[in-house]
């Protein structure tokens, strides 16, 4: 494995959150197939059951179980798991305690629903209690009845980093911060040691949050608001990943002028004359509204850019993929991500 | 209307915006989708076109990002509808808009339903805190029923409400009848039951596993917090799943219209696909979908193609920069209206009779009443919408 110069060198669990329609998804999975360079293993974990990573892989919904869906160019693997609370219930009971046959009844009785649904904050400690494990997991650990044993120390971790598709950005810090969401509920018991257990994960320098978002007013916003709230509950803030970014295609002084309707329409027409166009002055005026447009909205971009700024966070930039996103987008957008030390 | 390349809709009627606001039998409108496709602003464009065009119109949001609160002028979280300052047109409308509080909401039905001493001890359980405040249904469940409040207050002709930013879309529908099976159900049932009792003897040997389990899982302190608050809570509802199930009808109800809102993307449009079945199925009223944030061009005759070509002509001659990078963007934009329009087509095929309206993207961000007044127009009128 070579020596990699990235901005998370010692972060094994990469928490993705951003505002709907930000990319998040798009952007947890380009991330993970960064981190798999140069033959590392990583994990890639949904929770929202929307099945999103096996759209983006182009293959069948994911069962509860770590599958290989992808392979970085040069060596190493993505895994993903698709985590539902419900089986990731059955899981802890079988792990803790040897009860799988008990499930059946649970169901019945309406425990499982209970305690994957209506428990406030059960289903979120499931979820991350899913995630951290295969953190810390360790090659040759067996499952076993009881409290689960960690092998030797020595023992390298079956995953090289674990990337989650979190929550959107509005739920971040109450899903990850799972140890106050039960804390009010079970002060004592096991589904309070299971939550100290997933905490000490989380807060340590292994985790980072990042945030996905665009150059657009709201999820920007909503990023800032993020960013501060995941500081102030003590969790590591990662990087801030701006999607969707398109390279202004006027320079500087038409945009500024373009931005406040200023269009020089005779330098246009001239060029489209030029170009072969019979009626050019009529196509430059038909142009216009797309040229102010395009202005206004670099102007905007440009404006939230600065806002990103005082986060000041490392910041990376992944291009706008017009062609929708499909294995070969990702791989784009994970090299983006490690030419700018993203990983 | 003309049918340049880039408008003809082939199938797909067009969602008849203004006839939706002005039939008085329109009594409430929900907005739903998935997350980040404009579903708060649409809700409010579409409460001050109604309040425009003389209804007495409500906005519900549910966002905690309070975003309806940057586009109408609301600063807080309060529960009430607030009255928004519309100029008055002569039109005799009017326009409220609230943001759910939905720990209030749950606190004011245990209020509105309890002796005041049994409202006390609800209210100081650490389960009944927890669940009104952070169960993940809990939100859409005081969405519904504040609709449902609303609605039996009379005091507006038309509730326009805008859905939470659910996990998945499904949540909204869902959750208040998990939440009410689960208050009104069989564990609900055995947990208040006093031991030996006909519930017991019926259960048999379960029981004790049953219990024996949860206090496992969750711990008995827990457990004991949990018998206690549904020991208190029973008495006072007597049918949760009653009320549910009343909002569940208030929503296939005649005036009831749901709107599904996507933008034109693949994933927001899968979801919305998903939403017109579910709804459907569950025989809701479904009026359209509107397609936020699409891009058009103004020249659909220019091809990507030609433009593409005629500025690589002019680098060439490196003398006409401006008009090249022009060149550039219209072809840019042409291939995104492409896709736009292969995606929508895609949707229309598998939902021919769906109904669609269209809200160009806006070069900046809604703020304030004028700038909902044009997303109210396009969505409208499209042909005679300005930038």
């Amino acid at each position: 494995m070579s020596a990699r110069d990235s901005d998370w060198d010692g972060v094994r669990l990469h928490v993705v959150t951003g505002k709907g329609g930000t990319g998040k998804t798009t952007l947890a999975a380009s991330l993970a197939l960064a981190l798999a360079g140069g033959g590392r293993t990583v994990l890639l974990v949904e929770v929202e059951g929307r099945q999103g990573i096996a759209q983006l892989f182009d293959c069948p919904p994911l069962p509860y179980e770590e599958r290989r869906v992808a392979g970085a160019p040069d060596g190493g693997d993505v895994y993903a798991l698709a985590v539902d609370a419900e089986a990731a219930l059955m899981d802890y009971l079988e792990l803790f305690y040897g009860m799988r046959r008990a499930g059946q009844a649970l169901t019945r009785f309406g425990v499982v629903d209970f305690a994957t649904t209506i428990a406030p904050g059960a289903r979120d400690v499931l979820l991350t209690g899913k995630a951290t494990e295969a953190v810390r997991r360790r090659v040759g650990r067996e499952r076993r009845r009881g409290a689960p044993r960690d092998p030797a120390e020595s023992a390298p971790h079956v995953y090289d980093a674990v990337v989650l598709d979190a929550p959107p950005t509005g739920r971040i810090a109450q899903f990850l911060n799972v140890n106050a969401e039960v804390a009010g509920l079970a002060r004592v018991g096991p589904i309070r040691n299971h939550a100290d257990r997933v905490m000490e994960v989380i807060r340590s320098p292994e985790t980072a949050v990042h945030f996905a978002t665009v150059l657009e007013e709201m999820p920007v916003q909503e990023t800032l608001d993020g960013v501060a709230e995941i500081g102030s509950v003590g969790l590591g803030v990662g990087a801030v990943l701006v999607n969707m970014v398109r390279p202004p295609v006027l320079y500087a002084e038409a945009l500024s002028a373009a931005a406040e309707g200023d269009v020089d329409l005779a330098a246009i027409a001239g060029g489209l004359k030029a170009a072969g166009f019979e009626d050019a002055e009529a196509a430059a005026a038909d142009l216009r509204g797309e040229v102010v447009d395009h202005a206004r909205r670099v102007r905007v971009e440009a404006g939230m850019s600065e806002r990103l700024a005082a986060a000041d966070r490392p910041t990376y930039l992944l291009p706008f993929i017009g062609e929708g996103i499909d294995l070969a987008a990702l791989h784009t957008l994970a090299a983006a991500l490690r030419e700018q030390g993203g990983a | 209307m003309s049918t340049a390349p880039g408008t003809a809709r082939p199938g797909a009627p067009r969602l008849r915006v203004d006839a939706l606001l002005d039939d008085r039998g329109t009594r409430i409108i929900v907005c739903c989708g998935s997350g980040g496709v404009g579903k708060t602003t649409t809700a409010a464009a579409l409460g001050l076109r109604a309040a425009e065009r003389g209804r007495d119109a409500v906005v519900i949001t549910v966002d905690p990002a309070r975003r309806l609160a940057q586009s109408m002028g609301l600063t807080e979280l309060d529960n009430t509808p607030r009255p928004v300052p519309v100029a008055d047109n002569g039109s005799g409308g009017s326009l409220h808009a609230m943001m759910l509080d939905m720990k209030r909401t749950f606190d004011e039905i245990v209020e509105a339903h309890a002796d005041p001493e049994r409202a006390r001890q609800i209210l100081a359980n650490p389960f009944y805190q927890t669940l009104s405040s952070s169960f993940s249904g809990t939100q859409e469940y005081m969405a519904m029923e504040k609709l449902g409040q609303l609605r039996r207050s009379g005091e507006w002709d038309l509730i326009i409400v805008d859905t939470p930013p659910s996990r998945s879309a499904l949540d909204f529908l869902d959750a208040p009848k998990r939440l009410g099976r689960f208050l009104d159900g069989r564990l609900i049932k055995i947990l208040s039951a006093p031991a030996k009792t006909g519930a017991f003897r019926l259960l048999g040997a379960g029981f004790g596993m049953v219990t024996g389990v949860i206090a496992k899982v969750v711990g008995a302190q827990l457990l004991t917090d949990v018998q206690t608050f549904v020991t208190a809570f029973d008495a006072v509802f007597g049918g949760f799943q009653e009320r549910a199930e009343q909002t569940y009808r208030l929503l296939q109800a005649p005036g009831t219209a749901f709107l599904v809102i996507a933008a034109p993307e693949s994933d927001a449009l899968r979801e919305a696909s998903y939403f017109v079945e579910r709804l459907d199925a569950d025989r809701m009223p479904v009026a359209g979908l509107v397609l936020n944030r699409t891009h058009r061009s103004e020249v659909p005759h220019l091809s990507a193609a030609r433009s593409t070509a005629a500025a690589e002509s002019l680098d060439a001659s490196g003398d006409h920069p401006l008009a090249a990078a022009v060149l550039r963007l219209h072809a840019e934009r042409v291939h995104l209206q492409e896709r736009e329009l292969r995606l929508r087509a895609h949707f229309c095929s598998a939902h021919p009779a769906i109904a669609l309206a269209e809200v160009p993207a806006q070069p900046e961000d809604v703020h304030d009443l004028d700038g909902l007044r044009r997303i109210g127009r396009a969505l409208a009128d499209p042909e005679r919408s300005e930038r």
